[in-house]
């Protein structure tokens, strides 16, 4: 039986995939924001091209922050790394309070036009939801679990392995579940700088002046980001109620 | 066999526990209690080195608990804790695997003894196995903890406050069981509580600690007839002590010759209960049954009067 919120959520999906496969199916819905004779639809590439690519970047660029931000996570919370833990700290918090623009100015000189300040952009600004995630998780586990398991002779690294990062797992990911949100969203703007995303058709609606560019590349990010954001929730509730959370 | 001798743990100023030197016989049950702070848990967690002592040593069967790293040796003690400790995304059959896993066994005798430990606690292997620990109730939990603790056969299980978690009637349930298995697996029980009843129905022998030290170390009756110091006394509870007595002896000591009116009473039980039964039939005497159900004398209030006046 499907329930209404996953019914709505499948439409969205289909209709994303509708939009993305054959854009001019919905040209009648968006013809109202164009004046005459401009183009209703993004004429100046493939919008499916742009989103698997736009998915891309987010995707690598979450994925280095979680290695990062994990490991920063696991060794801090580690008798040997304690000391770190204000060090790394202020490290991922300044990676988060630095505009994601800001970086984009100061990496295009290093690294040129393209997708790499993007990259860098979008990675020092997904560490912190995870590292604070990580972080959390693993020190809020629950005391009589950790002392069973030093107990039952586990070495340090199968502790971790075991039971630290299985139990703190369904926080971990929400903390993931953040940063691919807000990279989602924050990608479009590496578009100034020559990345190719989905900020492309905003942008080239915003220099035509054509609202039907803008709405479409804003509501593609925006559909994939609800999308996005149900799914790894759910993967975190599937993991929760396993361990009767 | 268990030598605890002269183990000492301070916390930078504090002494936790201090010169303490224990000896623990094999295959007995060996209760540690003592109020709150009192150091009885860090004692028993020197003994798997969860705690590691500042002075002194603990050698297990001759052995140095120190001539192995401490991550091997926990999986040769059995470690039973409050709230049993279960890992909340394991299964129970995965959790009781846990010590066998970890020293290799292979799957089949690892199965093997998952399920031959839960048909031991009276739970369904095929039933009780792929659940996850929350799926059950707080006294199977407890039991699934001290399965765990037995999976890969130790000869020393220490325990903290294992049944701290359960109610009265379920605890009692607990306790009886935990005499049996450690009966069938000849297992070194080093307990802790600080429940004193607790103590009296499961210890060979009580560690009473105060501050850091064990201040008296004997078998329960002893220990009633003759408590070490005021703080010894006060823990017993004076109101109590006969009734204790009582309760860690069965009718069989208490026999005398002669025969009386009534239903019989069973040799096994407590003669506590027998006091009860007395009281509450109001007679003077009850015939007594061995195991056999052979009447072999009588039981009378005179005689247990004088027993619970210590005066056998």
């Amino acid at each position: 039986m499907l329930r209404l919120p996953n019914l709505f959520r499948l439409l969205a999906l289909a209709a994303l995939v509708a939009f993305l496969v054959q854009p001019q199916w919905f040209e009648p819905l968006l013809r109202p924001l164009v004046q005459e004779n401009a183009p209703a639809i993004y004429n100046q590439g493939s919008l499916l091209q742009l989103t698997l690519l736009h998915l891309r970047t987010v995707a690598i660029a979450t994925a280095g922050a979680t290695v990062v931000a994990l490991a920063l996570a696991i060794l801090v919370t580690r008798t040997s790394g304690a000391e770190f833990l204000p060090l790394s700290r202020s490290l991922v918090n300044i990676g988060q309070t630095f505009p994601p623009v800001a970086v984009l100015a100061l990496a295009v000189p290093i690294f040129g036009f393209g997708e790499k300040p993007t990259l860098i952009a979008l990675f020092l600004y997904g560490l912190l939801p995870i590292f604070e995630n990580a972080l959390t998780g693993l020190t809020t586990l629950p005391q009589s679990t950790m002392e069973a398991a030093r107990g039952t002779g586990m070495t340090g690294r199968q502790r971790l392995l075991k039971i630290e990062l299985p139990l703190a797992m369904p926080v971990i990911l929400a903390g993931i579940r953040l940063s691919v949100v807000i990279s989602l969203a924050t990608a479009t703007i590496g578009s100034t700088v020559a990345a190719r995303t989905l900020g492309e058709v905003i942008i080239a609606g915003l220099q035509s002046n054509n609202l039907a560019f803008v709405v479409q590349g804003g509501l593609i990010v925006a559909v994939l980001a609800v999308l996005i954001h149900d799914a790894l929730q759910a993967a975190e509730r599937s993991l929760g109620s396993r361990m009767g959370r | 066999m268990i030598e605890i001798e002269g183990i000492t743990k301070r916390y930078g100023e504090t002494t936790v526990v201090r010169d303490v030197s224990l000896t623990i016989a094999p295959r007995t049950v060996t209760v540690i209690v003592g109020t709150s702070g009192s150091g009885k848990t860090t004692l028993l967690r020197m003994i798997n080195r969860l705690v590691e002592p500042t002075s002194g040593t603990i050698r297990l069967d001759g052995e140095d608990n120190r001539s192995l790293p401490g991550y091997e040796l926990r999986r040769r003690i059995g470690y039973a804790i409050q709230g049993h400790g279960l890992f909340p995304h394991r299964t129970v059959a995965q959790n009781i695997a846990t010590v066998p896993t970890l020293l290799g066994w292979d799957r089949a005798r690892i199965d093997a003894k998952v399920a031959e430990l839960l048909t031991l606690f009276q739970l369904d292997p095929a039933a009780f196995g792929p659940r996850y620990p929350h799926e059950l109730s707080g006294g199977q939990q407890q039991r699934v903890g001290v399965a765990r603790a037995l999976a890969a056969e130790p000869k020393v299980l220490l325990m903290d406050e294992p049944f701290g978690a359960l109610d009265p009637i379920i605890r009692a349930k607990a306790q009886d069981d935990l005499l049996a298995i450690q009966k069938h697996f000849e297992t070194t029980i080093v307990l802790v509580t600080h429940d004193m009843e607790e103590a009296f129905h499961l210890a060979d022998r009580i560690a009473v600690m105060d501050k850091g030290e064990v201040v008296q170390y004997t078998t329960p009756a002893e220990m009633l007839v003759k408590p070490a110091t005021g703080f010894v006394e006060s823990l017993i509870g004076a109101g109590e002590r006969p009734f204790r007595l009582l309760a860690i002896e069965t009718v069989a000591t208490a026999v005398e010759p002669g025969t009386a009116e009534g239903k019989a009473i069973s040799s096994a039980v407590s003669q506590r209960e027998a006091l009860s039964t007395l009281l509450w039939s109001g007679r003077k005497a009850l015939p007594v049954v061995g195991p056999d159900g052979v009447l072999i004398g009588k039981v009378s209030l005179d005689g247990l009067a004088q027993r619970a006046a210590g005066r056998s």
